[in-house]
């Protein structure tokens, strides 16, 4: 009884004591977000998670990066130069640019940091297969020297989703591309507190109080990168609700995804606002496997381009029109290489055309092997969708539940479908990350070199190729447009509209820009 | 713990899920992810993993995290203190208010505490620890704007922070502690009421309070040990979805994430760590039974 009546004394003790203890005050600059993953990995060219990117764009610059219009424009570089006959790019670095170590960025670096980062990414392996060579010219300037003229350099060194080409110090550049690296050292405006990185709780940035920012107004991940908090803490809290309860509390400033079915709990509440930053948004998109019957066949994987309609699996995800929008094109609306070329008739739920495409194709009823995500909100209900109208269109489908992490296993697999393989499951792609035939990984269709679908057909990797070469933005326009209709033939993937998220902010903080990444430089706390 | 060890080992690697496709990310192709298991060494034979697991277990190397590029052992002690905090404020919040009103109910059984302490009983029992989490901090946290919605502050860093921040959590775990612990209190105290010894105490003109203390719950204890002792299994599940609600970052969310992500070494580890303890309490209470009752000897 003894221990009973201390132990009731202790805990009362310790309410009292709670309820008389202030909050500890938060400074004034302390930026607190939930981002939508906590960081495991502080590797970004060894990964292509969104989290490990956007950790790599608060520690890291980079040569190039793209704006709100998606315009190409310098970053790290101060000036460039293209020789009359476009073989030679020579690359000059702003004055001023150091690594948080207090070294100064150097040629050396950023040759270094591209060879590591185009050892990984598709596009930067791409855009080497024209590279003869890398010269270090000064400390500040170097050439890219080229065997043939492309129009890649640009875009690919001012990629904005991963893999993203980060410049960093030469040393922890030259690691192996599929080793992680330890070594935080950037050029960015935040530096890492690894001290105080605490996974499954917290990531810590500072300040980078040696940063030059560029002269012009921020303009999605280009301009001047001008931070004007002292410190950022990403805070790790898995669970959606938990998440918004923070946010309305104000114990966080916010919440970079916050699922769309909570929308309504954060605009009730007039301390809070939703901000969409993330102007071409993202794109629903339905995956074929084309190793096994009946997807084999491009006039089966036709059939489902006349079964389908966009406007089911956004109502049916999103549900809120102000977030999502139809989108006829491979290429995100708004996006410079759009198109609609090819796309008509597509994609408006014609059944009884997709059942002729059947017919025609010989298909023999085998079951599609659909594999459903049910644990990333964004995802749950395409499946089901997908499994709703691919029936109406003359499909058999297996439906098969699992969590998201399963799938991305088993998608890997080659295996029959009946052997634990798959035919078809529904992703979703960052805009950012498909902006043209050579960027969007689907389109590749290399076959055993492609994404897991293995698609393999020549006339699109043909088309890709010369896209690659075009240093015509005009002849690449219509590359793109003949890329897309050579999709509605063969058939890699099908695009299902575009979606929107909104960031959860506290009404104290301003300035966060419209770009494709979240990115904290230009953010402003004021008051609690 | 062998076969602990062997179960689990076996049940990850049969499981669905690859860590190599999960780290490699979205965009990589089959080729990094190829690259990336056969760095982790998920290539080769399971038995051939297990000899080298095992062997590296008896000499006390849990091996490195897939993900965090840690030693297991280095982020499970970092993930101790808010998982023994919890645990301890937990028990004890759950002791004591659960013997207290365990004993109330059987000492005015049949009268209206009795109904109200078993209610509450049964409610605890069948509401979900989530669900009275979520409702906790939307009563306390959001609307009342006592205590904070969620978080951890480690003791180092303030007694006040610490202690404020455990409440709510620790709170929404004793609800089914509490409810396990009254009935059993209850049911104990009331057959030990029935004994003769305890007429006889109260024939001899020994009070009610003295009656109590000094013969009931001592020959009332011994169950009621025992059941302490058996809900440290449910203080772990518990621990999981608290931790998780309430963003705590504490062992149950490190098992939630390596589950998640497939992290094969931190989920051998935190499970052997769980079954360790187990045990450990296991004997701690079997113990305690020689000190509660003479006449138990082993």
């Amino acid at each position: 009884m003894n221990l009973t009546r201390a132990t009731f004394i202790a805990c009362a003790l310790a309410l009292v004591g709670a309820a008389g203890v202030p909050a500890p005050v938060a400074a004034e600059t302390t930026l607190r977000v939930v981002m939508h993953s906590d960081l495991k990995i502080i590797d970004p060219i060894w990964t292509t998670a969104y989290i490990v990117r956007n950790h790599g764009y608060m520690i890291y610059d980079t040569l190039f990066a793209m704006d709100a219009k998606g315009e190409i424009k310098p970053q790290m570089v101060d000036k460039y130069e293209v020789s009359k006959d476009q073989l030679t790019y020579t690359l000059t670095l702003r004055d001023g640019l150091t690594f948080h170590d207090g070294k100064p960025v150097t040629s050396e670096d950023c040759i270094a940091s591209i060879k590591r980062w185009s050892a990984k990414d598709s596009m930067g392996q791409k855009m080497m297969g024209f590279v003869k060579e890398m010269q270090v010219v000064n400390p500040k300037t170097f050439k890219l020297v080229l065997t043939e003229p492309t129009g890649l350099v640009l875009s690919a060194l001012g990629k904005p989703s991963s893999n993203v080409p980060f410049i960093m110090p030469k040393r922890v550049a030259d690691t192996d591309p599929n080793t992680q690296i330890s070594d935080s050292t950037g050029s960015g405006p935040f530096i890492f507190k690894k001290g105080e990185w605490k996974p499954g709780d917290q990531v810590v940035y500072v300040k980078n109080p040696s940063y030059k920012a560029r002269k012009e107004s921020p303009s999605g991940l280009a301009g001047g990168k001008v931070v004007k908090v002292d410190r950022v803490e990403w805070k790790a809290i898995p669970d959606h609700q938990t998440a918004i309860n923070a946010l309305l509390a104000g114990e966080v400033d916010m919440l970079e995804s916050p699922p769309h079915d909570l929308y309504p709990v954060l605009k009730a509440d007039p301390n809070v606002t939703l901000f969409t930053s993330n102007p071409l948004g993202n794109q629903y998109t339905f995956r074929f496997n084309t190793l096994h019957k009946p997807f084999d066949n491009p006039q089966v994987r036709q059939a489902v381009f006349y079964a389908f309609n966009q406007e089911d699996f956004l109502k049916g995800v999103i549900g809120d029109p102000n977030y999502y929008k139809t989108c006829q094109s491979f290429f995100p609306c708004g996006s410079p290489l759009y198109t609609t070329k090819g796309m008509d008739g597509l994609l408006q739920s014609n059944f009884k055309k997709s059942q002729e495409f059947l017919k025609e194709a010989g298909y023999d009823g085998t079951p599609i092997v659909l594999m459903h995500s049910t644990d990333v909100a964004v995802l749950n209900n395409l499946a089901p969708v997908a499994k709703s109208l691919l029936e109406k269109g003359g499909f058999k489908v297996d439906m098969q539940s699992m969590d998201w992490q399963t799938l991305v296993a088993r998608r890997a697999k080659k295996d029959p479908p009946t052997a634990g393989g798959w035919h078809a499951f529904l992703t979703s792609w960052v805009s950012a990350d498909i902006l043209n035939p050579v960027m969007m990984g689907f389109m590749n269709a290399s076959c055993e070199k492609a994404m897991f679908g293995w698609p393999c057909d020549k006339d699109l990797e043909g088309l890709r190729d010369a896209f690659a070469r075009e240093t015509n933005p005009a002849k690449q326009k219509q590359l793109a447009e003949q890329a897309q209709v050579r999709e509605t033939q063969y058939a890699t993937h099908l695009p299902l509209g575009q979606w929107y998220g909104a960031f959860g902010l506290r009404k104290t903080i301003t300035g966060t820009l419209e770009a494709p990444i979240t990115v904290f430089w230009n953010v402003e706390k004021k008051g609690k | 713990m062998a076969v602990v060890a062997l179960t689990v080992f076996l049940l990850l690697r049969f499981t669905t899920g690859d860590p190599a496709a999960i780290i490699a990310g979205d965009n990589a192709t089959s080729q990094d992810v190829a690259a990336i298991r056969t760095k982790l060494g998920l290539d080769r034979p399971v038995a051939q993993q297990f000899v080298i697991w095992i062997g590296n277990v008896l000499r006390g190397d849990f091996g490195e995290s897939f993900f965090f590029k840690k030693p297991v052992a280095e982020l499970i002690v970092g993930r101790l203190q808010p998982t023994l905090a919890l645990a301890t404020c937990t028990l004890l919040l759950a002791v004591s208010m659960a013997v207290p009103l365990g004993v109330v109910a059987a000492w005015r059984r049949g009268t209206w505490i009795d109904s109200v302490v078993m209610g509450f009983s049964v409610m605890g029992f069948s509401v979900p620890t989530f669900v009275i989490g979520y409702v906790l901090i939307y009563l306390i946290a959001i609307q009342l704007g006592w205590l904070p919605v969620q978080g951890y502050q480690r003791l180092e860093e303030g007694f006040g922070g610490f202690i404020e921040r455990l409440i709510l959590p620790s709170f929404t775990l004793a609800v089914i502690y509490v409810a396990l612990i009254a009935r059993i209190t209850r049911a104990s105290v009331l057959e030990v009421l029935n004994a003769d010894y305890v007429r006889t105490a109260r024939a001899k003109g020994l009070g009610n309070l003295a009656v109590m203390l000094r013969h009931v719950l001592r020959n009332a204890a011994v169950p009621i040990v025992t059941i302490i002792g058996l809900g440290v299994a449910l203080l772990i599940g518990g621990v999981v979805v608290t931790e998780s609600v309430y963003a705590i970052p504490g062992l149950g969310r490190l098992t939630v994430d390596a589950v998640l992500a497939r992290d094969y070494p931190t989920v051998q580890a935190v499970i052997l760590l769980f079954s360790i303890v187990y045990v450990l309490i296991n004997l701690l209470v079997d113990l305690t039974y020689t000190f509660l009752d003479p006449r138990i000897r082993y």
